[in-house]
């Protein structure tokens, strides 16, 4: 049982994919768990034949536990088959002898040094079972079941094998963080081993929530798929930012894996977009009269509340088929027109924020987007958004408003170009022109439209047409219920 | 014998900071202390007269008079032992050894006796003991040593050795404010090392003891050394830069106790880690280094802890094995470029 994110104690099986006796490729997906947090399909770790099921659907099991036997065909074990021997006591390569290898006359190879004296082999060097103190101590999931499931001694590993298994106590430590399977990733160090740098451009590329089923919490937001033009480096290594250090009466909290990544992903798009915001402010007077008109019959027909946020939503589908950059991605010097329109809406939860994302919102009538919205929004405050929910989309709308505020300025959800922030809608003096010219003031409802744009692509004209149309459309008020 | 030499001229008080070599450096430290405080003196063998072997005590018998700048006879247990007794009566000493290497006679007297005071009766020896170490002049077995591992294993001393003339001088001056015994290593291949000449501040500064120096910012490996090893180890690194590794230099500057803090800082952030030290790799300092960061960072290790050092001999005399016996800028080289590619 991997562990799904670093406060989960357990798991709870909710599908074997697999039956005993049926042949399973390695990162095939073998049971579907769920948890506090996620629900996620967990992969076989090794190839072979599912030969034992221990625990049945519904059970709920520990973490760590070994929830059902593979026997391997040879094809399993993760590590590289180049050296079949056991290695005799080789050396650390940068091994005691380092003036010896840099003797002039006959420069030794690269590799194994052969005397042995004083020197420590790779085993020796890299404990089992690491007792470091303070720091979190729960292996690697994946590894733990790959452990489990295909058991093969440390120390009957050769230096290959652990090198490329266990790495470093550095990239298993961001492997268990980010719920990183070693075997997954191409390494470049000796050996193959998976590098620091190795997994830091793994996580960048996005390629930890690409993973199936890594075992983290929800992916906040769509994973920047799009290499974005200036990855930084994951919150993880602060590397220019030095370390608080706490005083005595302080209170350290571990971030949640949750925490991390929004963390990262606002970093990543900071650096990566040129974020500009312009604000709107536009009349919801006739929305919010259709919505009065049509609240109780729609929620006694569809079974869900009529918000304002359909009509926005209808609003921005209008807006971006009128001006698609707003649905484009940047990829280098690339341009790419998403052909969907998926519409991500921020979720505030408790414990974080999410975006679940409203696929082809663009086909979806007032009452669809209502009851698609309401649920994603309802599943996701009860951790029952799949991960497929929280991603691809093209635009996020968020909302601000529903806590008071006038309008923010939101930060782009990467890989998409803009967002839009709904403050809130509330009763406000208007100046209005009859027709006969004169001004008089009005009680009219109002709300800010704050629409924060990649100006890489979009320039501040575009902004402004853009946020105008939705205006337009709103306030026109001519929507089919 | 040395004080039998005349000298030309008489030596002029050194000038306030300004661009000076590494041994002008501690000159001008040793006298503003002086100045600065009558309980401080100099003892050693020809440090008066003859300005002492290195000359770093040149000029002062001249100016502060044979009571403060005492030659001794050829006795490093009497210079050691003199200056503790000196140091209880309340006195300030800064006692030379010629070389380093002869600190073994005053082994005893320092390590069961300074060292200890303190800690039996509360009593402190605020003395200085500074000599040249090092190899790499062609000086042999007996004038070639570094010997900061004999004393890593006693509580109760201090060891600091500079790098450049800036530390130099604020760490023999904060050496000679200390209330303890301070053990104070030159590494002789620096003192007149034009590459060092730096311009110093005018003013009273010391650097304090137990810190350490990031001497070149880096990402992909830390070098982690002092001493004369600092330069081998800028020069590898801007060897290793051209190469597209961004290497980071650290100069302990202290040796005891060691600046945990910013070795673990560099460790964390490059997660590579060489120490290189100039003495041999066996027992050497380096691997008290090793242990603090096996211990204290293991989870931030990417690739093992390497250590380059000389090789297990005594420092030969002939100058083509003394070079092969010394880590050079190639080996640090090479093993850094096996470290990165780890």
């Amino acid at each position: 049982m991997p562990q799904m994110g670093e406060s989960i104690a357990e798991g709870t099986i909710t599908r074997w994919l697999k039956k005993v006796g049926e042949r399973v490729e390695r990162d095939e997906p073998l049971f579907e768990i769920s948890t506090d947090k996620v629900d996620a399909e967990i992969p076989a770790p090794a190839a072979g034949t599912l030969t034992e099921v221990r625990f049945k659907e519904g059970d709920t099991v520990a973490v760590g536990t070994v929830v059902a036997i593979i026997d391997g065909d040879g094809a399993s074990a993760p590590a590289p088959r180049e050296s079949t021997q056991e290695a005799p006591a080789e050396t650390t390569t940068q091994g005691p002898e380092t003036k010896a290898e840099s003797t002039p006359a006959a420069p030794p190879p690269a590799q194994s040094q052969p005397d042995g004296s004083g020197q420590q082999t790779i085993a020796e060097t890299q404990p089992p079972a690491p007792q470091q103190t303070g720091a979190t101590q729960t292996p690697t999931p994946t590894a733990k079941a790959e452990e489990t499931l295909t058991p093969k001694p440390l120390a009957e590993q050769t230096l290959e094998e652990l090198r490329r298994t266990r790495s470093s106590p550095l990239v298993r430590k961001i492997a268990r963080e980010h719920g990183i399977d070693l075997a997954q990733i191409e390494g470049t160090g000796m050996s193959g081993r998976v590098t620091k740098n190795d997994i830091l451009s793994f996580i960048e590329s996005g390629g930890a929530t690409a993973q199936k089923a890594a075992p983290q919490p929800m992916p906040v937001s769509a994973p920047p798929v799009i290499a974005p033009v200036a990855p930084p480096p994951p919150v993880s290594e602060p590397t220019h930012m030095p370390a608080v250090q706490p005083v005595e009466g302080d209170r350290v909290e571990q971030m949640s894996v949750m925490r991390k990544k929004i963390a990262e992903h606002m970093i990543l798009s900071k650096r990566t977009s040129a974020h500009v915001t312009t604000v709107y402010e536009i009349d919801m007077t006739r929305v919010a009269r259709l919505r009065e008109q049509h609240k109780s019959s729609f929620l006694e027909r569809h079974g869900t509340k009529l918000t304002f946020m359909p009509f926005i939503f209808q609003a921005v589908i209008s807006a971006i088929r009128r001006y698609p950059i707003f649905n484009a991605q940047v990829s280098g010097d690339q341009i790419i027109y998403k052909r969907d329109i998926n519409l991500g809406m921020a979720v505030a939860l408790d414990w974080g924020l999410i975006v679940p994302v409203i696929k082809r919102a663009d086909e979806l009538s007032i009452a669809g987007l209502a009851k698609v919205a309401n649920d994603l929004a309802e599943r996701a405050r009860t951790k029952q958004l799949k991960p497929d929910e929280v991603q691809g989309g093209t635009f996020t709308i968020t909302n601000p408003g529903v806590f008071g505020g006038l309008f923010g300025t939101p930060i782009i959800n990467q890989p998409q170009v803009a967002i839009l922030g709904v403050g809130v809608i509330e009763k406000r003096p208007k100046v209005m022109t009859n027709e006969e010219g004169d001004d008089y003031i009005a009680i009219r409802t109002m709300s800010y439209f704050a629409l924060s744009f990649d100006h890489r692509i979009i320039d501040g004209a575009d902004a402004e047409r853009f946020l105008g149309h939705i205006k337009q459309v709103l306030e026109a008020g001519q929507f089919t219920i | 014998m040395a004080t039998a030499l005349k000298k030309e001229h008489k030596a002029e008080r050194p000038a306030r900071g300004g661009v000076v070599t590494f041994v002008e450096a501690i000159r001008q430290g040793i006298w503003e202390e002086m100045e600065r405080d009558e309980r401080v003196f100099v003892i050693g063998e020809d440090v008066g007269v003859y300005g002492g072997a290195f000359k770093v005590t040149d000029g002062l018998i001249d100016h502060f008079g044979p009571e403060r700048v005492i030659d001794t006879p050829i006795s490093e247990a009497a210079i050691v032992g003199a200056a503790c007794g000196a140091a209880l009566m309340g006195m300030r000493p800064v006692a030379e050894f010629q070389f380093i290497d002869f600190i073994s006679c005053g082994f005893d007297m320092l390590t069961n006796f300074a060292a200890k005071c303190r800690y039996r009766w509360g009593a402190g020896i605020p003395a200085v003991f500074r000599g040249p170490c090092g190899a790499g002049v062609h000086a042999g077995p007996f004038h070639s040593q570094n010997v900061e591992s004999f004393f890593m294993n006693t509580p109760g001393l201090k060891m600091v050795e500079p790098s450049n003339p800036y530390d130099a001088k604020g760490l023999i001056k904060a050496a000679i404010r200390d209330p303890d015994p301070v053990l104070f290593f030159e590494h002789k291949k620096l003192y007149r090392l034009p590459r060092l000449r730096q311009e110093i501040p005018e003013d009273d500064y010391i650097v304090e003891i137990g810190r350490a120096r990031v001497a070149r910012e880096g990402h992909d490996l830390s070098i982690i050394t002092f001493g004369a090893q600092v330069l081998t180890a800028l020069d590898a690194a801007e060897e290793l830069e051209r190469e597209g590794l961004d290497i980071e230099v650290i100069d302990l500057r202290t040796l005891l106790p060691l600046d945990k803090e910013t070795i673990l800082a560099s460790v964390r952030k490059t997660s590579k880690v060489l120490i290189l030290h100039e003495a041999p790799r066996t027992g050497g300092i380096g691997g008290e280094i090793a242990g603090l960061i096996a211990e204290e960072a293991f989870e931030w290790l990417d690739a093992p802890v390497v250590r380059v050092g000389a090789i297990d001999t005594p420092v030969p005399y002939s100058p083509p094995l003394e070079e092969y016996h010394l880590p050079q800028v190639r080996d640090v080289v090479d093993a850094a470029r096996k470290l990165a590619a780890y």
